[in-house]
Parts: C-alpha cells; sequence; structure tokens
C-alpha cells in the first residue's frame, strides 16, 4: 500500500503473519520519520489523527539498523502507554543517536478507525541503506 | 517450499539432513499439500536453528509452519544447557505465553441459539477487546509484582475463579521461577491498564458448537459430547510480554551468543547471566498471560450468568503456545533437563505422563487448535509416540496462508461480517478493517493442519469445533 497523503513517503510490504513499513527520504532522519508514519498507519488511518500534542523520545543503538528498530519500538511504547495516536514525526540523529518527536493525540477506538495494536518492531527484513536512486530506505517487519 | 529439495522419510515427514554449520538435521512434519504451501523462510529459518549450540535430535516445524522471527512459529527446539544450550527471545516469540484456553459451558446449542445475540454483546460490553481498551485492575506498589509471581494462582487468590480451574492450567497456572525485578520498569508500565484484556490481531473470544467427535472414548474422559457448546479465550500476556520480548531481543542481538546467521536468532547462553535474566522475564510473562486468561474467563463467566444463568463454565484445558519449558527427555537412552523452545506450538504430553493432573492421567494432554472466525478450530489429545517425534509436541493453530496486505485487498470487514451472519456466525468488534486482516481465507485449511498432526503422529484429534459467536480484539 502506498500512501497518497501528500508528502508522504512510506508503504507497507508483505510478511508470511506480520506487516512490513517501510520509510523512504533524502536523509537518514526522513526514512526514519516516514518509517514511523507506516507503523502508525499498520494501526489506524493518519488522516483521521490531530496533532494536538507533543511527545519527546530519546534513543540508542551499537549501528544504524539497529537505531531504527529502537526508534519504532519508542514510538509502539509512547502509542501503548499514552493510549495515544501519531501522525506527525521529526527525528535528529547523532552518530547511532537520535531525538524524536511525536505529534498526535489520544486513541479512540471509533473515530480512528484503530485496527490492529503493534507489538513491536523486529530485525526481520532490517534495512537502513540507500537505494539505487541514492534516496535513504529504513525498513523493518512489525509484530502485531 | 519446494517438496523436492526435501528428504520424503514418510507421507508427512520430511528432512533437511545437516549441511555447512547444521548440528541436527531439520524435520517438518505435514503432508505435500501443506508443504508446498510453505514459504521458502521456513526451510530457512529451521535450517538456521539446527546451527545453534547444544540443539538436541533435530529442529523441527509442525504441520501450520510459516515465517516467523528467527524461529519459524510452528518450531519447536530443545537445548541441553550441558552441551552450552541457547535461550532465544525470538524462539519465544513477542507475544511470550499467547495461548488457548477452553471452557465448558454445561450447555447445549439448543439452550444457547434463542440468547447467542444478546450473550454476544453482553461478551462484547465485559471483555475489553482492541486497541485503547483498558481492564479494571490498578495496581498499586509493588501488586504487580505479586502478580508476575503467581500467574492464574494470584489472579484465583484475587477472587477470579476458582481453585478447580488451576489443575487445569499447564504448570497448575503458576510458572515456578518467575524473576519480576528482571522485568523493566516500561514493560510494567505497558502492562498498568491491560489486566482482563483480550488486545487485537489474531486473539479472539468464541462460542463454538462441538461440530464431530472423532474419538468418543477420549471426548467421554475430557467431557465433551456432540452439540456441546464451548468457550475459547485466545490471546497472551500483553503489553508486559511484548515489551519483554522488545527489550531481550535488542540486549540478544548486542551482548548475546554469536556469530549466529541471522540477527533475529540473537540467544545466550542458558547457563550466562542474560540467559538466566531473560529466563527470570520470560516465567514472569508468562505468568502475565496466565493471570490474563484467568481474568477473561471471570469476566465470561459473569456475561453467561447475565444471560444463560443456568450454564457451568469449567475449565477443560489452558496451553500456551510461545514458550519456553524445562522438561525431562530421553537422548541416547538418558533421561536430560532440556529447555524446550515451542513458538507458535503446543505441549502434546500423552496419557500417563506425570506433569499432567490425575483427572487427565487417562486421556493425555488436551491440544487446542485455534482456527478462525469462519471456519473451525479443533481439540486434539496428546500421544506418547509424539514425545520421541517432536519432544512432545503438535501444531497450535491454521497458520496464515496470506500476508494482511493482500487480505485488506480481498476482503471488506463489514460484508465478512454480513456474509458469517448468514451463516448463523455473529460477530462482535470494533474494527472492520481488523476483520479483513482476519478473514477465514488468509489462513491455511485447519481441517488439513489438524489431520495432518494425527497423521503424523503428533496428537490424535478428539473434536472439531465450530465458531456460534467471535468477540474480535
Amino acid at each position: 500500500m502506498l500512501s497518497l497523503e501528500s508528502m508522504a513517503r512510506w508503504e507497507h510490504f508483505s510478511h508470511g503473519s506480520d506487516i512490513g513499513v517501510r520509510g523512504f527520504g533524502e536523509s537518514i532522519e526522513e526514512a526514519f520519520e516516514q518509517a514511523a508514519l507506516a507503523l502508525t498507519a499498520v494501526v489506524a488511518d493518519p488522516s483521521y489523527i490531530a496533532p494536538n500534542e507533543m511527545v519527546e523520545v530519546h534513543c540508542d543503538a551499537p549501528d544504524l539498523e539497529l537505531l531504527l528498530v529502537s526508534w519504532l519500538n519508542a514510538v509502539v511504547y509512547e502509542m501503548d502507554v499514552r493510549t495515544m495516536l501519531f501522525r506527525k514525526f521529526r527525528v535528529l540523529t547523532s552518530g547511532c543517536s537520535l531525538i524524536g518527536t511525536l505529534v498526535g493525540e489520544k486513541a479512540d477506538p471509533e473515530r480512528h478507525q484503530i485496527v490492529v495494536e503493534a507489538k513491536g518492531a523486529t530485525v526481520t527484513a532490517l534495512r537502513v541503506e540507500r537505494d539505487e536512486q541514492g534516496q535513504w530506505v529504513a525498513q523493518c517487519v512489525i509484530d502485531v | 517450499m519446494n517438496p523436492q529439495a526435501l528428504t520424503r522419510r514418510s507421507e508427512f515427514e520430511w528432512h533437511i539432513e545437516p549441511t555447512g554449520q547444521m548440528r541436527v538435521p531439520a524435520i517438518i512434519y505435514a503432508g505435500e499439500p501443506l508443504v508446498r504451501d510453505m514459504d521458502e523462510k521456513v526451510r530457512e529459518q529451521l535450517t538456521n536453528v539446527a546451527t545453534l549450540p547444544g540443539i538436541q535430535r533435530a529442529a523441527y516445524a509442525m504441520p501450520d509452519a510459516h515465517w516467523g522471527y528467527g524461529f519459524p512459529i510452528g518450531g519447536v527446539a530443545a537445548f541441553d544447557p550441558e552441551e552450552g544450550g541457547v535461550i532465544s527471545a525470538g524462539g519465544v516469540g513477542f507475544d511470550i505465553s499467547c495461548g488457548v484456553r477452553a471452557l465448558h459451558t454445561g450447555i447445549t446449542v439448543d439452550k444457547l441459539e434463542p440468547h447467542k445475540a444478546t450473550l454476544a454483546d453482553a461478551l462484547f460490553r465485559r471483555i475489553p477487546a482492541g486497541v485503547g481498551s483498558t481492564g479494571a485492575i490498578e495496581f498499586e506498589g509493588n501488586e504487580i509484582d505479586e502478580m508476575l509471581r503467581g500467574g492464574a494462582q494470584w489472579a484465583v487468590a484475587q477472587g477470579y475463579g476458582t481453585p478447580q480451574d488451576l489443575e487445569r492450567i499447564e504448570e497448575g497456572g503458576s510458572a515456578s521461577d518467575a524473576r519480576p525485578e528482571f522485568v523493566s520498569q516500561q514493560a510494567k508500565k505497558r502492562q498498568a491498564h491491560e489486566m482482563g484484556t483480550l488486545g487485537s490481531g489474531n486473539h479472539y473470544l468464541e462460542i463454538q458448537r462441538v461440530a464431530e467427535i472423532f474419538d468418543s472414548s477420549i471426548a467421554a474422559m475430557l467431557g465433551l459430547q456432540q452439540d456441546d457448546v464451548v468457550v475459547s479465550i485466545h490471546c497472551g500476556s500483553r503489553g508486559l510480554g511484548h515489551q519483554v520480548g522488545t527489550d531481550y531481543l535488542k540486549t540478544m542481538v548486542s551482548e548475546g551468543f554469536g556469530p549466529i546467521p541471522d540477527r533475529e536468532l540473537a540467544c545466550a547462553p542458558i547457563r550466562s547471566e542474560l540467559g538466566q535474566r531473560y529466563l527470570g522475564a520470560m516465567r514472569a510473562a508468562t505468568n502475565c498471560a496466565l493471570a490474563n486468561r484467568q481474568i477473561i474467563t471471570h469476566l465470561v463467566r459473569g456475561a453467561f450468568v447475565e444471560v444463560i444463568p443456568s450454564a457451568r463454565l469449567a475449565l477443560l484445558y489452558d496451553v500456551s503456545h510461545n514458550t519456553c519449558k524445562i522438561e525431562r527427555h530421553v537422548i541416547d537412552g538418558e533421561s536430560r533437563e532440556l529447555f524446550v523452545h515451542r513458538k507458535g506450538a503446543t505441549r502434546s504430553f500423552g496419557p500417563g505422563h506425570p506433569e499432567l493432573p490425575s483427572s487427565l492421567q487417562g486421556a493425555g494432554q488436551p491440544v487446542l487448535i485455534g482456527g478462525t472466525m469462519g471456519t473451525e478450530s479443533y481439540i486434539l489429545i496428546g500421544t506418547n509416540h509424539s514425545e520421541e517425534l517432536s519432544f512432545s509436541s503438535a501444531c497450535h493453530g491454521a497458520g496464515r496462508s496470506m500476508s494482511r496486505t493482500q487480505a485488506t485487498k480481498l476482503w471488506q470487514g463489514r460484508k465478512l461480517i454480513e456474509e458469517l451472519g448468514e451463516k448463523g456466525i455473529l460477530i462482535r468488534t470494533r474494527s472492520y478493517r481488523g476483520v479483513a486482516e482476519e478473514a477465514p481465507g488468509a489462513y491455511k485449511d485447519v481441517n488439513a493442519v489438524a489431520e495432518a498432526a494425527e497423521q503424523a503422529g503428533l496428537a490424535r484429534r478428539v473434536a472439531r469445533l465450530v465458531p456460534v459467536v467471535c468477540v474480535k480484539g
């Protein structure tokens, strides 16, 4: 499924029992932001989410690929404990650390048409690299 | 998967002989059509598991195997700590101790029929299901640690169910040696409002009818008759278990045993500090799942009291299918203590096994196979033969044959609910897309899976159940 939302550059890819998220970007940061938006779209339709509240997260990891997993798991964690959904993401990286900003609102199962909860981001099909066109791709499978 | 690439030992047993780094063979139990339908990833993951230190006999795939995380879902592997054996977070899975619980109701379908819509509504109202739903229990202070130590025993002590329930749960309803201190604060925080909630995805609560009896003698021992109404609950350890899986997968990737062929296979020696910490946390998460299913059982009983007061809901059995348990098995004529990983696989002890309660000694262990909301579920019984075949293991469900993305392209939730309603199956859900993702057509034929389990000797079919009401998370 390729997103039609303006500026959004993400897609889902198939996994046997769960679902893969893939973000594209001119920078690692943008690819990570788009992967997080793809994660939100696993759970609900991002276009129904109002940008009312902001949450900040900090992540680090031994390498860039595991940093993507840490980042997406931080988003899963904040969705779960705050019962929130997020539609805007900003990422600043420094080496293998990042500061992320998540903007969204309290989850409303009826209004947001919530589909499924995300259990966690996995290292399955994990990839953070430039593709042949030179754009960054950040992807992994989400266990739902 | 191409069956030509496997060595066929019998109609339902296929081998991959050890090559390269494999320490043991890989064995797949399934008929040829199921093998053909399996993802090539199952072969890759199974051969990777066969390379892990301390693995015994073989890496096994059950008839419902599909692409998982490091281990295939439907994978079984046993490790000996005396031979450097490992414990793998991926080999247990993110939803630690996810499982199925079946309950008798003491009523037959004719008694249910006039009340089924009212009962469906009462269950949907009483059992929190889906994203953002919250349970009624609030933990104060260290209460959550008591739950993590006690599991279903804790829940019964709190008034959720009766002591009789406990003997029909694996390990008497509580995983021993649980260590809540090895569970992160983040994991505990994720569980703060989730006790007694069903979750989402493939989790469900169903009222089912016994549609067919295969073995009347064992069925009688289990108290099952044609047209009996039973309740099945499929769920796991909720946010706490997911976070324990996430935390330890991350730590095992960076600090665990290496090198390994796939990062998702990240593991730690059983006899290492990390291995012991994970075991303690995993058992705590197991207790969270057991307590959760016990609380949901209490809520289900409340709904029946409200709608059909004459019903008596007694626990038939509770199995976990994402686990690692310490069990004794015979290797080269010697009884050894092994750590048996079952990822999407069910324990299937045969009659007379010392771990079974006295009431099941004659029958063996019930093996509960979840189907889909439009097809069937099965109750099988463990066999003694399965010990040598698969460390006493059998399948756990239908297994997906199609991705969620494909399913949403093919089906619409609202239309599916209407079609199932015409067949007399009532669905209660808050998510139409969730229903589409879980469409019956997105799963393998559970009849073929159950038959393959029986033909391979892993377990024997006792009863086929069809859904009447399904509450989806």
